[in-house]
């Protein structure tokens, strides 16, 4: 090819190139245009429309109408469900983000040290995430039903007090957090591959210089670690935003009497709102409700909140993986 | 543990002395091994009856199902026979299969090309796609949910998993950026050696990195299927007036609302919607496993 282009005039050759950059601009853009046409219907028009109808009160029968601040106003100064809605929701994050990945990299570490079973405890511990979310509620309202559940028969046998769990306001988030501890299998795989590609000689030399365990987690492991730790704080806090499915249907199931997706008011975040989320609220609003505009103005607050979150973090994370001196 | 190698010495009486430290070391090694292997058992238990209680429930009678009993008193397999009757689980599952199917089929058309063009070809603005990319996939769905809602209502598609499906035609964000991870582990050479024998773009996509890319994009192929499978809020939002359409996640939250006290039933069918999921992880597990551990390992 070379040969074929040194025999050719300058003027050719720079056309031949032109004409080649053309055609490879050509194949990336038919490559690229199924996904192009995705971003603009499926994120750029909804994410600038929301901005807008979220200054308008909307039903879906009459156009848009615009209001203003007042969504807003109402949603900060007056609505008092999406205040625990929100409290819940940041409960949520403080807790059971920090809990999952904790007890995630508890098990990891353990699952490294299990060296000869090592695949079948992966597959022990990874399989409840596997489990369909409403299947994975639907068994835990029932493992820890008050009355005849396994948890509080177990309990009562061993003379321990039997708490309500799903009934009881108070815990009633709690045990969604044993149940998302349940299904830590997805983080606990990622935790044990990254473990797994620690630098053996890193530990060789730590060992050499005597270090004890906690300071060989603390400089050794988790400096090697940080990125994909950061990474699921990430990703586990932008899933504890728009916590969902779980809340939803642990209210509906241990109520024994709320509709699918919550209906009926008065029983939205059984028991005593205390499993109402921001999400829950968001649709409750706009797609039961219809009062499209207000959800609007909800869902901006959650860009924004969203958002500051993944902004944040990825600073954090890139000074972090600074300070263990390997940029990526 | 890491060994230490014992410094060298002469004397005999050092040898002496490193056999016995040798010999403390293994045996705190081998308590190691112990209390770690009694964790890890303890662990494993806990963490895998759940199941065993809730199929012991589902074989229990409906009367016994009332008790607090937690071992049959007799077995009644036919529980799961009785589920299809009581709820329409055969409608739930074409739909959940329409659904799960369709989308994997269309994500896949659409986002090959798409991670392609992301990964293996070079271009002014691949990075700043690529953060597109992923922000699409970090921004929860509820932020960009009322237009797209209204926009299925008005082409009178909601009602129906469309919604839910045609999307996937566009390409899904997490899909690209898995399949991009993928792609890049794959060696330039090859690729290179088809463009200079002459092939164009697409056929060295198709015929040469594509095959390469089999298990990774049978990985992607699968998140997406469960995550269809699994998912409750896309058919809730979309579905829940139209119980024809219903796929087994909605089905099953409603199960126990429409059998009260049986709880028996309702456990035979959270059995019935784990077990698919459950089959296909077991063989496919390598391929699932590493699509997994490259989800949390950012490029």
């Amino acid at each position: 090819m070379t040969i074929a282009l040194a025999t050719r005039s300058a003027g050719d050759r720079s056309s031949a190139l032109r004409a080649r950059q053309r055609r490879r601009r050509l194949t990336v853009l038919a490559f690229l245009t199924p996904w192009i046409l995705g971003v603009l219907i499926f994120f750029v028009y909804p994410l600038v429309d929301t901005v807008y109808l979220s200054f308008t009160r909307y039903d879906l029968l009459s156009p848009p109408q615009w209001i203003g601040l007042r969504n807003y106003e109402f949603a900060f100064t007056k609505d008092p469900q999406v205040r625990q809605a929100a409290w819940n929701t940041l409960w949520l994050v403080v807790i059971l983000v920090p809990a999952r990945m904790l007890f995630g990299l508890a098990v990891a570490t353990l699952v490294v040290r299990l060296k000869a079973g090592l695949g079948v405890f992966r597959t022990v511990f990874y399989l409840p995430a596997l489990v369909p979310p409403v299947a994975g509620v639907l068994a835990f309202v029932f493992l820890f039903n008050p009355a005849t559940g396994p948890v509080n028969q177990i309990l009562g046998a061993l003379g321990l007090p039997q708490p309500l769990w799903f009934n009881d306001p108070a815990l009633s988030k709690p045990s969604l957090v044993l149940l998302g501890l349940w299904g830590v299998g997805d983080l606990m795989i990622i935790f044990l591959a990254s473990l797994l590609d620690v630098p053996r000689e890193q530990y060789e030399a730590a060992a050499l210089d005597g270090v004890n365990p906690w300071q060989r987690l603390r400089y050794v492991t988790l400096p090697s670690i940080s990125p994909v730790l950061m990474f699921a704080a990430i990703t586990g806090v932008i899933a504890a935003l728009q916590y969902f499915t779980e809340a939803v249907v642990a209210a509906s199931v241990a109520s024994g009497q709320a509709t699918t997706g919550g209906g009926n008011a008065a029983l939205l975040g059984y028991p005593e709102g205390s499993t109402l989320t921001y999400a829950q609220w968001l649709y409750v609003m706009g797609f039961k409700n219809y009062y499209l505009g207000y959800a609007s103005a909800l869902a901006v607050v959650m860009f924004v909140v969203s958002l500051g979150v993944t902004l944040v973090l990825l600073r954090r994370s890139r000074s972090l993986v600074q300070g263990a001196e390997g940029t990526r | 543990m890491t060994t230490l190698t014992a410094p060298p010495s002469s004397a005999p009486a050092r040898a002496a002395a490193d056999r016995r430290d040798n010999l403390r070391a293994r045996r705190r090694r081998r308590l190691g091994w112990i209390a770690d292997h009694a964790v890890g058992i303890a662990l494993a238990i806990v963490f895998l009856s759940p199941f065993v209680f809730i199929v012991l429930q589902s074989l229990m009678t409906s009367a016994q199902a009332l008790t607090g009993d937690l071992w049959p008193r007799s077995w009644h397999p036919e529980n799961y026979v009785e589920v299809f009757t009581r709820a329409p689980m055969l409608t739930y599952l074409r739909n959940t299969l329409l659904y799960a199917g369709l989308a994997t089929l269309l994500m896949l058309v659409s986002s090959i090309p798409a991670a392609y063009a992301l990964s293996r070809l070079q271009w002014r603005g691949r990075t700043a796609a690529l953060v597109v990319v992923l922000m699409m996939m970090m921004l929860p769905p509820q932020v960009t949910q009322v237009p797209i809602y209204v926009m299925w209502t008005n082409l009178h598609l909601t009602g129906t998993l469309w919604p839910l499906i045609l999307p996937n035609l566009l390409g899904d964000a997490f899909s690209i950026f898995l399949l991009r991870q993928f792609f890049l582990t794959i060696p330039q050479e090859y690729a290179d050696a088809a463009r200079v024998d002459g092939c164009s773009e697409w056929r060295v996509m198709t015929r040469v990195v594509l095959p390469m890319a089999k298990s990774g994009i049978a990985a992607t192929a699968m998140f997406l299927f469960f995550y269809c499978w699994n998912d409750f809020y896309g058919p809730l939002l979309y579905t829940s007036e139209n119980p024809d359409n219903w796929t087994i996640s909605l089905g099953l939250a409603s199960f126990r609302n429409l059998y009260q006290v049986q709880w028996n039933l309702t456990m035979a069918a959270t059995i019935l919607a784990m077990i698919p999921v459950l089959v296909v992880f077991f063989l496919a597990q390598k391929v699932f496993v590493e699509g997994i551990t490259l989800t949390g390992v950012k490029g």
